[in-house]
Parts: C-alpha cells; sequence; structure tokens
C-alpha cells in the first residue's frame, strides 16, 4: 500500500468562463479507494474524465500507473477500466453480447475471455440473464454488468462515476462488498458520490465544491479534523429556532434532522454549549460525534444555512 | 486488430438485426420506390387536359379537334365561349392548354398551303388556329409545341402523303423510348445515395448521444477499426438493395441488364463504400442525428437533381457541372447507366472508377482524422 496508482498535480478544466476542476491535486495509493465527494455539477464527472484523459486539461499533470498521461493515454487504456454515470452500453445487445464485445475491444480473447466472462457473469449475479437485452434491465442490474464490463481486462486501476445514482440501498451495499472485493484484489479504485454513506466507506476522501478540493484525507481522520463542533438540539418549535441561530455568526449551519436540530458551531468559539446554551433555554442540547456530512458542510461554508 | 474490428462488425450487424423498422425499411425502401418512380415518371407527355374556343363552329373545325385528340397529345376536356373564358381556366388550372379555333376558320384553312390545289401560294398564309398554353412547365409546353406542324393534309381530304424526313435517326439501346429504362439505373444510385449515406451518418453520432461513445473512447479501440467496423455491415445493405432495384427492375419494367454481372458489382462497391465514407465524414462533423439527417438531404437533393438522373447533365450550365462532378452520384449514374443499358465494362469508365476510389481514400482519411478519441 505504499505505491502511488493516480497522482495529479494542479490540474485544471474550464469551460468559457465557467473553471469546472480548479488546481486539483491529489494522490491516490495502489488498492486504495478513493472517492469523490460533492454535489451535482462540483466537477466530479470533470475531474474523472481529466484522469482518464477523455478530456484534455487546460494546465497540471497527472500521472497514472507511474506513466504521465499525456502522451501515453492509448497505451494506458488497457490498464484501466472506467465505468461512466450513465448507462453507456448497448441497450439493444444481450447482457452476453456486452460482454463478448467489450472483451474482445479489450482483446481478451477464446478460451480466456468464456472463462472471465463466465467468471464475471457469477460474481455479478447475472448467469440467468445471459439473453435478456441491457436495455429491459433495472437500475441494479445494468449496473453489475456494467461493473463486469469494466472489470473485464483485470484493470489495474478503475475508474466508477457515480456509479450507484440508480441503484437502491441494498444493491448499493451488495455494489460496495464488490467493490472491497476488487480493491482487495490490488485494483486501486476512484469512485464519485453524493452519497455520504458511500463516501464514509472509501479509504481516503477529497471533497469538492465549484471545482475545488475543499478536504483530502481519510473520513474518520476528515471528521476528527473538522473545524467545527456538533450540537443536537431537540425540542418544539425547532424552525423558529434555527432561524435564530442562523443570525448568530459562529454557527455555521443548523439543520433540521427528525426531532433534531444539527448545529455546526465554528471551533473559534471555545465552548460551544456555553455560546448555545442562553439562546436555547427551553431545548435540550448535546455535544455529538460529527459526521460525515458535518465534514462536508463546513468544508463547503456557511452557504447551507437557512 | 481484426478481432476487434470483427467484434465491432457483429455488434453493428446484431443491433440493425433488432432494429425492426431499419431492417424492414432496407427491403422496403427500395421496391416501394423503384414501383413508384418505375410507374410515375414520366417524360412521354400524353393525355394533357386541354379546352376548345371553337369560333368556327365548321365541321371543319370539329375535324380538327378530332385530329389533335387522335394525337393522344392532348384530351379536351372543356369548351369554353370566349377566349377570355379559356385564359381564366387556366389561370384556374382546369386545363393546360386551350386550342383556339377563330371565327374565320374556314377561309384561313382554304388559303393554307395543304389545300394545295384551291389556294394560290401567292397568298398571305396565316395560322389556321391557335393554342394558348400554360407555359410554366416547359415539359407540357414542348408537347404542345409539337402540334405546331401537325399535318393537315388528312383535313383536305386529301389522304396520307408520306413526307420524307431530312434525317433519319437510330436510337440505340432504348428503341421503345421508355422513361422506365433509363430511370431504374439511375434509381439504384438515388436509393443508394439516401441509405448508405443516411445510415453511417447517424452510425457514429448515434453512439456519441446515447452515451456508448464515452465508454469506447476509454477503451483501446482505434478510430480506423471503428470507422471500417461501422462502415463494412452497410456494405452488405447496400449490395442487397442494389440486387432488389435491379431484379425487379429487370423483372417489372423488362430494364435489360446488358452488362457484366461482375462490372456491375466492382461499380456498385466503389460507389458504396464512396457513400459510406461521405456518410462517416458527416457523422464526424455533426453533433446529433438531427443534424446528421439535415446534413444528408443537403447532399441527397443536388444528388438527385443535378446527377443527371432527372436531367440530362450535358444540358446544366459549366458551373452546375463542376459540382455535380463532385458528388459520387453522378460518377456511378454515368457508370451503372454505362453497364446496365450499354454493356460498357468497368475499365472503359475507368475515369469514373478512379475518382469513385480517390473520394472513398479521401473520405476515410478525413474521417478517422476529425475523429478524436476525447470528448470534446
Amino acid at each position: 500500500m505504499s505505491k502511488i496508482a493516480l497522482q495529479a498535480d494542479k490540474l485544471t478544466k474550464r469551460f468559457g468562463k465557467l473553471t469546472a476542476v480548479n488546481e486539483l491535486s491529489l494522490s491516490i495509493e495502489c488498492g486504495a479507494i478513493y472517492g469523490f465527494l460533492g454535489p451535482n455539477g462540483c466537477g466530479k464527472s470533470t475531474a474523472i474524465r481529466l484522469l482518464t484523459g477523455l478530456l484534455l486539461a487546460d494546465a497540471g499533470e497527472v500521472t497514472v500507473l507511474g506513466q504521465p498521461l499525456a502522451g501515453h493515454e492509448e497505451a494506458l487504456k488497457s490498464r484501466i477500466g472506467y465505468m461512466t454515470q450513465k448507462f453507456s452500453l448497448y441497450e439493444n445487445l444481450t447482457v452476453l453480447e456486452n460482454l463478448r464485445f467489450v472483451a474482445a475491444i479489450y482483446n481478451v480473447k477464446g478460451a480466456a475471455a468464456t472463462q472471465r466472462i463466465d467468471e464475471l457473469l457469477q460474481l455479478y449475479g447475472l448467469a440467468e440473464r445471459t439473453q435478456q437485452l441491457a436495455g429491459t434491465m433495472s437500475g441494479g442490474q445494468r449496473q453489475r454488468l456494467a461493473l463486469a464490463c469494466a472489470t473485464i481486462h483485470q484493470p489495474e486501476l478503475l475508474f466508477l462515476d457515480e456509479p450507484t445514482s440508480a441503484v437502491d440501498p441494498e444493491n448499493r451495499r451488495d455494489f460496495w462488498e464488490r467493490l472491497f472485493d476488487l480493491s482487495a484484489a490490488g485494483t486501486t479504485i476512484l469512485v464519485s458520490t453524493h452519497y455520504m454513506d458511500e463516501a464514509e466507506r472509501c479509504h481516503g476522501l477529497a471533497i469538492l465544491e465549484h471545482g475545488i478540493k475543499r478536504a483530502d484525507g481519510a473520513p474518520r481522520a476528515l471528521m476528527q479534523a473538522m473545524a467545527a463542533n456538533v450540537v443536537e438540539i431537540s425540542g418544539d418549535n425547532l424552525r423558529q429556532l434555527k432561524q435564530q441561530l442562523a443570525a448568530v455568526p459562529e454557527v455555521i449551519s443548523a439543520a433540521q434532522v427528525g426531532n433534531h436540530l444539527r448545529v455546526l458551531v465554528s471551533k473559534t468559539v471555545a465552548d460551544a454549549m456555553e455560546l448555545l446554551t442562553p439562546i436555547c433555554r427551553d431545548y435540550e442540547l448535546a455535544l455529538v460525534r460529527p459526521s460525515l456530512e458535518d465534514v462536508f458542510v463546513s468544508c463547503t461554508g456557511g452557504r447551507h444555512v437557512g | 486488430m481484426w478481432a476487434r474490428l470483427w467484434a465491432i462488425i457483429i455488434k453493428e450487424l446484431k443491433q440493425l438485426r433488432r432494429d425492426r423498422m431499419t431492417f424492414g425499411m432496407i427491403v422496403m425502401l427500395p421496391l416501394m420506390q423503384l414501383l413508384l418512380f418505375g410507374y410515375a415518371i414520366n417524360t412521354d407527355v400524353r393525355h394533357v387536359p386541354a379546352g376548345v374556343v371553337d369560333l368556327s363552329q365548321t365541321s371543319y373545325s370539329r375535324q380538327l379537334q378530332q385530329m389533335v385528340v387522335a394525337t393522344q397529345v392532348v384530351d379536351f376536356k372543356q369548351h369554353y365561349f370566349s377566349t377570355r373564358d379559356a385564359e381564366a381556366a387556366i389561370t384556374r388550372g382546369e386545363v393546360k392548354a386551350v386550342l383556339v379555333i377563330p371565327a374565320d376558320f374556314a377561309s384561313r384553312l382554304v388559303n393554307h398551303p395543304a389545300f394545295a390545289s384551291s389556294a394560290s401560294y401567292s397568298q398571305v398564309t396565316e395560322p389556321i388556329a391557335q393554342w394558348l398554353v400554360d407555359g410554366a412547365d416547359t415539359m407540357v409546353a414542348a408537347a404542345i409545341r409539337s402540334l405546331r406542324n401537325m399535318p393537315l393534309t388528312e383535313l383536305a381530304g386529301q389522304g396520307v402523303s408520306l413526307t420524307v424526313p431530312s434525317m433519319a435517326v437510330v436510337q440505340y439501346f432504348n428503341p421503345e423510348q421508355r422513361s422506365v429504362v433509363n430511370i431504374v439505373p439511375g434509381l439504384l444510385a438515388i436509393i443508394l445515395t439516401m441509405t448508405m449515406v443516411m445510415f453511417t451518418s447517424a452510425a457514429i453520432v448515434r453512439e456519441r448521444e446515447q452515451g456508448n461513445m464515452e465508454f469506447l473512447i476509454v477503451t483501446p479501440v482505434k478510430p480506423l477499426e471503428l470507422m471500417i467496423g461501422k462502415i463494412v455491415p452497410y456494405v452488405l445493405v447496400g449490395l442487397v438493395q442494389a440486387s432488389i432495384i435491379l431484379s425487379v427492375g429487370h423483372w417489372l419494367f423488362a430494364v435489360p441488364v446488358r452488362g457484366g454481372l461482375d462490372s456491375l458489382l466492382v461499380a456498385s462497391l466503389l460507389f458504396i463504400f464512396a457513400s459510406l465514407t461521405l456518410g462517416l465524414v458527416i457523422s464526424t462533423l455533426t453533433k446529433n442525428q438531427l443534424q446528421a439527417m439535415q446534413m444528408t438531404v443537403f447532399i441527397l437533393m443536388p444528388s438527385i437533381l443535378l446527377s443527371g438522373f432527372m436531367f440530362p447533365y450535358d444540358a446544366m450550365p459549366v458551373p452546375a457541372q463542376w459540382i455535380a462532378e463532385a458528388l459520387p452520384a453522378t460518377h456511378f449514374m454515368r457508370m451503372v447507366r454505362g453497364i446496365v443499358l450499354r454493356d460498357a465494362d468497368v475499365w472503359s469508365l475507368s475515369k469514373d472508377a478512379i475518382w469513385l476510389l480517390l473520394f472513398t481514400c479521401g473520405g476515410v482519411v478525413l474521417a478517422a482524422k476529425r475523429f478524436t478519441k476525447r470528448l470534446e
């Protein structure tokens, strides 16, 4: 776990006036699962497209599996796998036909191809659906087929762009199990998501906002290093209290979660409880362990107040 | 390289087979068009709806009308009482031409040279009647004009006299002068242009639109493999269409296939390849299927109008001929008519063959160059 599989240095991409990715630097160790967390339109997909060579960066450098990406795109293509956000296989081909086609494209031939396809069909629970048209499958099945196709040539580095956006929770759990299997076998995985629970499963994580990396590290470390304390407030009339709290400058965010109000107080205040108690006289207050969502909110600034 | 190419071809064929509508159109489109155009297009103008203004009302004038009808060029549908009424009818589109027989028809007839025995030649002779024609359609107008020198000897009661023409004409290859003989081979060029350019112009764009391209770009597939893999299945489609058109044309419209099938195959293949690469180039220039479709029509229209299919190439002004020369359809039109109707072989048509070959090579190189393995 010491070799670097993917490294980016001040990667920048502009679309006209919009800077989609702004000086993104990152480094991913071999065999790690690394996540891009951020809202829609934060530059996750663009970053992945830059790292795979689908788009040409305006500035910055990428090193993939020890080789600079620029000039080695074609050579690297047989060593990386890519699963697009939108289902990108052929809807009017069957599961088996799709797999055979992708195998041939990746130069997996003959008996090796047959064996590999059988293996993948078993692994991803598609063995009974070989003759089904890809277009008629459910979101979860399509996504498993897409993963099977993206890994047919056993890539060393796998890019997954929001792989679970059209998938139910149970299938998502399953899907992540498969990712950990791949990771354990040595595959480095870069996955983008806007689900907190998925991001929490990653070994490393980058939080992106407006194309800028706001935080980078292991989820647990990010939670510990967070620049805010989290206070949970319960009681009546939470909506009204929320308005009041929004006016307090040290409060980064206040969001209702069920019967609680989850309040992030900047660490510039020594004791968060002391600050909040006078405002919330008739409420119960408790200092709680931060979640990844809190990290995300505090990283992306106080814009989410109110 | 070969495995990948083969995989793309197989994939394309499978997709084509699943697309029932397209699959059906490959067969039905040429068949329907052949039947439609084979029967409909006719440059031999007959039975033009016409009217009569008979101001003379004599037995001679009625006899003249019968003689005109006997030529089959016009059918008299209406009688009008004045020239004014007749003009209004032409404006309304009721009739295309009106024969006006003047009140002094009988005396004009007597002075006409056809009545040689009675007339003194010193007299100035006038036409015996007048045609008012809707001249907008030049073909209809020409047909009526051909009646100008209709012989009047029968009217004069002198029986049919045989006049000796100044020159004799021998009509090779289509002695009965049936339009369909010229149209069926031409239709082959038009239908192939339409389907071949349309299929491939949509091919790459479709992958882009449906998101398949994003995945394909990240695979080790090469642009040239993709281009050729996309073309090959449609070569088969083109050959199927060519055989449908020629065999139905032969059985149904008795269009002869005089040339060798080998020459025909070579010419067809050359044209199919040229059209397919033209489609590919369009595919790399456009962003979606609608744009590709518009570009296809942009190519198709001059292919129909300038290639010599509808109007003779030699009748066009020189700049239009240059444009026609740039279109693959013009070259194939010449070749296929030469082979099918005149038993020419490919070697005697090598100029057109070489041009199609160069067009194809240039097209493939341009398309592969235009197609970058990037998303932008």
